[in-house]
């Protein structure tokens, strides 16, 4: 929890900071997208965060995203197909994959960083090809306006992205702090070998964590599409698997596996967002943006270690 | 008398807990093959880690050629002219033969870059010496275990050492290929050089051995030459102490053949079977050398290990176990030799871990019953006398033997009907070893079936109801209470057959 505490902390500080400085970042507007944007990158990083804490990692998840917006796309506006057949295909493509990685990964012991550069590669590839490398666009949205409402629209005055970040937020809080299969998480990320002698069917509890990823990204992915409109299959995406990683990482989970928290991967994503924020508001060249996350996210890394290791020679020096 | 290559007088090293090694004497000479024995934990290793200069010693003197020496570390004793094969062998499988034996005195060339031609011309004579007939340019992750061996033994050789010390070097070869290395060791030691040789192998000690000198607890316990030799004074001197009685005699009653394991099989014996009847009530002792295939069978038995001809009947039913869930459901439990690795998840809290293998009993719609899980936690701290500070407390921050109380405080949870244990005291207090018999004691009096795999002979000859000795894969007998003595059990665990010795299932 302490984690989370000195996160929300910077989260917090660095608001204050960038309100201080320039009042247009407290108002409605600037809040409002903002939230949005949060909603948009908080839902597929709880994945990468569920799998980072197996051990694994996610690299696939930018290009599934163009992939996914590209097969919803095509579905709803030259298959013509009704927009909830439409929705569930483009929630079980992305679960598929994320199956396919995590039997990969299980079954035949492929490392997950591997496993999903492939998927990176193959899945922009294949977008790309699908259609013909050119943008594609909802137009009119003729007979799926619904969906539009649902993916773009507000509800009580919130944009949908965060209601639905916030929904999903409660469910994997559920589902990683007070579940079985939460626990048995935490205890393979720790000890694979302890937990599969304790009985527990490790290979689907890991692979699991893929499929899991794979409808987080599938939800986000649907949701950038409306967010963008059209879906340009080079870019849709475009390495969006490293903010979900610096997310995760920033808000608390050990690449080393084992440890995370869904609270701190949604302040990791807030806190991240913020700073693209405030590189805007502020008037830094925003040829900067990446530099400002690295640095960021590299001194709260290794704050986050110091600390650990001041408390853990505190520990020893205390007799047991 | 000519000074021998090595002498070594009166050392001593302990461990915190422990004396390895108690005035502790051993002399070698030029050209001669000794062989040291004795039972687990005998010391042989140490004395040998010390010569490797991986261990410095208490006390004692080490001479080398009349000379006293001392050996800081492993560069020392190879600058001495001492090579140690170790029993996991120390070869970088991405690398060929060449770059093995030189690994770490690379001849350079001109632009300061390894000279390549140079290493493979020099590395080629050793192979041949050794009859190993592949290229220098070999990686050596495409050798047999056998064949990387003699790479470390050439680069002994291209070392000049005088003395190579071999700790058990034929565990993990075929018959062949022990054979084939046993005649090198004679060849070397033809060629003057002298070869120090742990083994737990009597047949191996008669083929190559000049001399064999025994030890037992820590001290020399005598030497035999080689014509001297037999298997009954070795075993003679390799026991032979004091044991401690503190055997419990059982309270409840026994059903004998409620528990029957057929065939269970391993990868590292493949080709040998274990079976064997066990009584509900009884503690039944696993003895056996190092590599005899005790912690093996047990992970079988738990579906952890592929044994696909094995048969287990519980209470006349008989099992498919091919899984670790499939051998839990049924109430049979491992508490593995390697507590932290295999046993616990460290990080994890005391709750935790106990609640692990049997979560799904106390969650409704796959969410933890929070409050039913500390009340189980709770009630195995307090049942067990677990000392932590609460069972929140990660189990990292517990003693040796807490931990162990909290493997066996996951599966008592869950009510074993056969516990196995191995190795259930390694690394623990004298007064939590006292706590952990008798707990077995009472599981096995509350009617389960205790399997209980020990490297340590005062505990296997004072726990076990009954004592099953395995030698290489298979059990080589079973001693009924009245015949568990020393003797007996080394006797069965060197692979020699005795008149005490019962079958292990009817």
């Amino acid at each position: 929890m302490k984690k989370e505490i000195g996160i929300f902390a910077l989260l917090v500080g660095l608001c204050a900071v960038t309100g201080f400085e320039n009042p247009r970042f407290f108002s409605h507007e600037n809040l409002i997208n903002t939230a949005n944007l949060i909603g948009l990158f908080g839902i597929f990083s709880i994945g990468v965060g569920l799998v980072i804490i197996t051990g694994g990692i996610d690299l696939s998840i930018g290009s599934m995203i163009a992939l996914n917006g590209m097969l919803l796309v095509l579905a709803l506006t030259e298959w013509h197909w009704a927009w909830p057949v439409a929705v569930a295909f483009a929630l079980a493509v992305p679960m598929l994959l994320g199956l396919g990685h995590g039997v990969l990964i299980t079954r035949f012991k492929m490392q997950p960083f591997i496993v999903t550069l492939c998927g990176l590669l193959l899945y922009r590839g294949i977008a790309r090809f699908i259609a013909n490398d050119t943008t594609k666009g909802f137009g009119g949205a003729e007979g799926f306006k619904t969906l539009q409402n649902l993916a773009n629209g507000n509800f009580l005055g919130l944009p949908m992205p965060f209601v639905i970040l916030i929904v999903i937020s409660v469910v994997m809080w559920v589902v990683l702090h007070r579940s079985i299969y939460g626990r048995y998480l935490f205890a393979i990320g720790r000890n694979e070998e302890a937990t599969r002698f304790s009985g527990i069917n490790t290979r689907w509890v890991v692979a699991g964590a893929y499929v899991l990823a794979g409808l987080l990204t599938g939800v986000s992915g649907i949701l950038f599409a409306f967010y963008t409109n059209s879906v340009t299959p080079s870019t849709q995406g475009n390495s969006y698997e490293l903010n979900g990683i610096a997310a995760a990482v920033l808000g608390g989970c050990s690449l080393r596996g084992g440890e995370g928290s869904i609270v701190g991967i949604l302040i990791g994503t807030a806190l991240l967002l913020v700073l693209q924020n405030l590189v805007n508001l502020l008037g830094i060249p925003s040829s900067l943006n990446y530099a400002v996350m690295g640095a960021v996210v590299l001194l709260g890394v290794l704050a986050d270690q110091m600390f650990q290791a001041r408390s853990a020679r505190k520990a020893a020096r205390q007799p047991k | 008398m000519a000074t021998p290559l090595l002498e070594m007088r009166g050392i001593s090293k302990g461990f915190p807990g422990v004396i390895a090694l108690d005035n502790v004497s051993l002399t070698i000479g030029r050209g001669e093959v000794v062989a040291l024995c004795g039972e687990n934990g005998a010391g042989k290793s140490t004395l040998m880690k010390i010569l490797g200069g991986v261990h410095q010693p208490d006390a004692g003197e080490i001479l080398i050629d009349g000379r006293p020496v001392k050996i800081h570390g492993v560069t020392d004793s190879m600058s001495h002219g001492i090579a140690f094969i170790h029993q996991e062998l120390n070869v970088l499988g991405n690398l060929d033969v060449a770059a093995n034996v030189f690994l770490g005195r690379e001849p350079r060339n001109g632009f300061g870059l390894i000279d390549s031609k140079k290493i493979h011309a020099d590395t080629a004579p050793f192979i041949q010496r050794l009859g190993l007939n592949i290229s220098t340019r070999t990686r050596l992750d495409r050798l047999s275990i056998a064949q990387q061996q003699l790479v470390e033994i050439a680069k002994a050789l291209s070392l000049n050492s005088k003395l190579i010390i071999m700790d058990e070097p034929t565990s993990s070869l075929t018959l062949t290929e022990t054979n084939r290395l046993l005649e090198l060791v004679c060849e070397l030691s033809g060629q003057g050089v002298s070869i120090a040789y742990i083994s737990h192998r009597l047949g191996e000690i008669d083929t190559c051995a000049d001399r064999v000198v025994v030890l037992r607890d820590g001290k020399n316990a005598g030497e035999l030459a080689h014509a001297e030799a037999s298997h009954d004074r070795l075993v003679n001197l390799m026991v032979g102490r004091e044991i401690k009685n503190f055997y419990v005699a059982p309270k409840g009653s026994k059903t004998p053949g409620y528990f029957k394991v057929r065939n269970a099989s391993s990868s590292l014996h493949p080709g040998k079977k274990v079976s064997f009847d066990a009584a509900r009530g009884e503690i039944l002792g696993f003895a056996g050398l190092v590599g005899a295939g005790r912690s093996e069978m047990a992970k079988a038995i738990s579906g952890l290990e592929d044994s696909p001809q094995q048969e287990i009947f519980l209470d006349g039913r008989l099992l498919a176990i091919t899984r670790p869930r499939h051998a839990i459901d049924h109430g049979i439990y491992l508490a593995p030799e390697n507590r932290r690795a295999e046993g616990l998840v460290v990080e994890l809290t005391v709750r935790e871990n106990v609640s692990l293998p049997s979560l799904e009993k106390f969650s409704r719609f796959g969410l933890i019953n929070r409050r039913h899980e500390r009340q189980i936690a709770a009630g195995q701290v307090a049942a067990l006398k677990i000392k932590t500070p609460t069972t929140e407390a990660r189990v990292l921050n517990l003693s040796g033997g807490n931990q162990q109380k909290v493997v066996l405080g996951k599966w008592l949870a869950m009510a074993p009907k056969v516990m196995i244990l191995d190795e259930p005291t390694r690394g623990i207090d004298v007064g939590a070893k006292a706590e952990i018999y008798r707990l077995m004691r009472e599981l096995a009096d509350g009617g389960a079936v205790i399997l209980m795999i020990s490297s340590d002979m005062e505990e296997i000859l004072n726990v076990s109801d009954r004592i099953a000795v395995m030698h290489e894969g298979e059990i080589s007998g079973v001693l009924e209470r009245a015949d568990c003595r020393e003797e007996n059990v080394m006797q069965l665990a060197v692979g020699k057959t005795i008149p005490a010795a019962k079958p292990a299932f009817n």
